[in-house]
């Protein structure tokens, strides 16, 4: 099966090493910051040598921040909970929401259904701030700003068309003939639409909400301006570090590898629903 | 109860029309098939009488029962697709007991009616593959067996034998027909090949840019086949066409080739001067020792085992297609004489394309009317 010459799979694994490097050195990099205390880091030539310390995540586990100009206390946990909130809900609500959607977009043409779809994408055609001020001023009068509530609404307009548009997509390659067939053994439309339709997207739905997942948590802007220091994720919280005495870089680097943790983590979970081809062999093209 | 009936069935996507006013009508226990090339029709006609797709206008009757507004899952219907639609996330076994699941049978019911249907169709021994280990033949034998695992009192079958191969549609083209009359149902048979057609049918339909445009017995459509191209597509070899005009004296009316008589049936003195094509099926020609009969210059033989086919040309090199069986002697090159039955000779009006009838009129103003 392979031809390949070993010279050529040599170059093969050097060429995948190199990109491998390029792409993960600065997470790498990070790791290996929130290893070291701020005098290590500053260090001038940089050197890989040190010996590793678990002060900057026990400081940011515990709250307390140390620096040279004294303590001050941070909430960055409450803010890693606060992320973990604002993108489970949100992409529950949108997955509720988009992808029963998404079904009647890609199965029933009905009048003005492809005008909706593409009002919905819109929503991500416009810059944030630009719709933010409007936004505020509604949520103030609606009581809603400053609530989870409020956010999980707002990030709708993160996932809501990402999940429409992908998952739309996806139950447009499933064959109509397929879920004819179980409409046809006797079936009802929800029968179908839940054992048919669903479990044949199932590796698109995955992928849609990883991503919105992702979206959302990497979200700064809508937090920043509708959540006050209680109810604000890490991408907002981050700026606390950024104090009057200095950067504290070791504790960033450490709250970095704990934010970037979790949408890894789900990465790597998903990723074999994201690989699994089931509509393989079902139909003769 | 199990009585097909389309009236008027129109069906358009988009602004073209796909079904132009369908009339068909399959008694309860027989089996219709549905034949044309690609592209008539066929797939769509079967949609709308399962409801997968809804007709424009018109009505279609099972059981005497307008099932328009009825969704697809109370038609009582069982459809094997031609490109099988099997479920892929289930074995088998559940692909098969779908329609049973849905009329809330039990577990023990339920496997008892898979593994008759599957022994039936021999594949009791791959119940538990998915769709994706099936051979192309199992796939097809499990979207028929998921058709016919309920008992269903219609059964539609688009071209079920598209996607297998050569030996196995030939097994199933003979297994069919006691298949569908031992369940009893109303069949609508899709295809496109013509000797699954006259294997399977008690009638045929021959759909062409959505109309039916002949509707008959094989035998009929075999034989007088209302235009050129349903001629064109039944029989192998195909059919020999010749441009003739038809003339008549005292004996009779007559058509010539290679100036012999070719005596035409009376009833056809109508078409005398008309531009006509005559239609001869290879069969209905043979060779002849005596020197009478249209002569011939053979140019190429094609063996068969069963029959042999010879290309000849007429003295003005007009190509005629011999069959005849094998075995049986022939002169093998220089020329010869044919002879032609006049009973199986055909003529159709060269402009229309339309059979023209003995009786007087063409089998499509028959239609009209």
């Amino acid at each position: 099966m392979d031809h390949r010459s070993p010279l050529e799979r040599v170059l093969r694994a050097l060429a995948l090493t190199a990109i491998v490097v390029f792409f993960m050195f600065p997470i790498f990099w990070i790791v290996l910051m929130s290893l070291q205390t701020n005098e290590t880091i500053l260090r001038s030539p940089p050197s890989m040598s040190f010996v590793p310390t678990l002060k900057n995540y026990a400081a940011i586990i515990s709250g307390e921040l140390d620096s040279n100009a004294g303590s001050m206390s941070i909430h960055f946990m409450n803010n890693l909970l606060n992320s973990v909130l604002l993108s489970v809900f949100s992409v529950a609500l949108a997955l509720l929401l988009g992808v029963p959607a998404a079904y009647a977009f890609a199965r029933h043409k009905f009048r003005g259904s492809e005008d909706i779809a593409f009002t919905l994408l819109s929503f991500r055609f416009a810059p944030p701030l630009l719709v933010l001020l409007p936004l505020t001023l509604y949520f103030q009068a609606l009581g809603l700003a400053n609530t989870y509530l409020g956010l999980v609404w707002v990030y709708q307009l993160i996932c809501l068309p990402l999940i429409l548009w992908i998952v739309r997509g996806y139950f447009e390659d499933i064959s109509p003939d397929i879920e004819h067939a179980y409409r046809i053994a006797g079936h009802g439309w929800f029968a179908t639409f839940r054992k048919i339709a669903l479990p044949l997207a199932g590796p698109g739905i995955a992928a849609a909400g990883l991503l919105a997942f992702i979206f959302a948590w990497n979200n700064f802007i809508f937090a920043l301006v509708l959540a006050s220091a209680d109810k604000q994720p890490v991408t907002v919280g981050a700026l606390a570090f950024v104090t009057a005495s200095g950067i504290q870089y070791g504790q960033i680097a450490a709250a970095i590898v704990m934010s970037i943790a979790p949408t890894l983590l789900l990465a790597l979970w998903a990723q074999r629903y994201l690989v699994e081809g089931l509509s393989l062999g079902a139909v003769k093209g | 109860m199990s009585h097909i009936k389309l009236k008027n069935l129109v069906k358009r996507f988009k602004d073209t029309e796909v079904l132009s006013g369908i009339d068909l009508d399959v008694p309860e226990g027989s089996t219709l098939v549905l034949f044309g090339p690609s592209g008539a029709g066929k797939t769509v006609l079967l949609r709308c009488i399962a409801g997968a797709v809804e007709q424009d206008d018109g009505e279609v009757r099972i059981g005497g029962e307008d099932v328009t507004d009825v969704l697809p899952e109370h038609r009582g219907i069982g459809m094997a697709f031609q490109n099988f639609a099997l479920f892929p996330h289930m074995d088998a076994f559940d692909n098969i007991a779908s329609p049973l699941t849905a009329c809330g049978k039990t577990a023990d019911q339920i496997r008892a009616g898979v593994d008759t249907v599957a022994r039936l169709l021999k594949i009791d021994h791959v119940l538990t593959h998915t769709p994706k280990a099936l051979s192309n033949g199992q796939k097809q034998r499990t979207a028929l067996a998921r058709a016919l695992v309920s008992h269903p009192k219609v059964l539609l079958l688009d071209d079920p034998l598209r996607n297998v191969d050569a030996k196995l549609r030939f097994e199933m083209r003979l297994e069919l027909p006691r298949l569908l009359a031992d369940q009893g149902a109303t069949v609508i048979y899709v295809t496109q090949d013509y000797r699954e057609a006259m294997a399977l049918g008690d009638r045929i339909a021959v759909l062409d840019g959505g109309r039916i445009i002949q509707n008959g017995t094989p035998e009929e459509i075999y034989r007088r086949p209302a235009t050129i191209n349903i001629a064109k597509l039944f029989g192998d070899p195909t059919i020999n066409l010749l441009d003739v005009v038809p003339q008549s004296d005292a004996s009779g009316v007559y058509a010539t080739l290679s100036d012999c008589r070719i005596q035409l049936d009376p009833g056809l003195s109508g078409n005398v001067g008309r531009e006509c094509m005559l239609g001869l099926r290879p069969e209905a020609l043979s060779f002849t020792t005596a020197n009478e009969g249209v002569p011939v210059t053979i140019e190429a033989e094609t063996p068969f085992n069963e029959k042999a086919v010879t290309l000849v040309t007429t003295l003005r090199k007009r190509e005629i297609l011999v069959s005849r069986p094998a075995e049986t002697p022939a002169p093998a090159s220089g020329t010869a004489h044919i002879t032609i039955d006049p009973r199986d000779a055909v003529l159709f009006d060269r402009q229309t394309g339309v059979r023209l009838d003995p009786n007087g009129t063409s089998h499509a103003a028959e239609k009209a009317a």
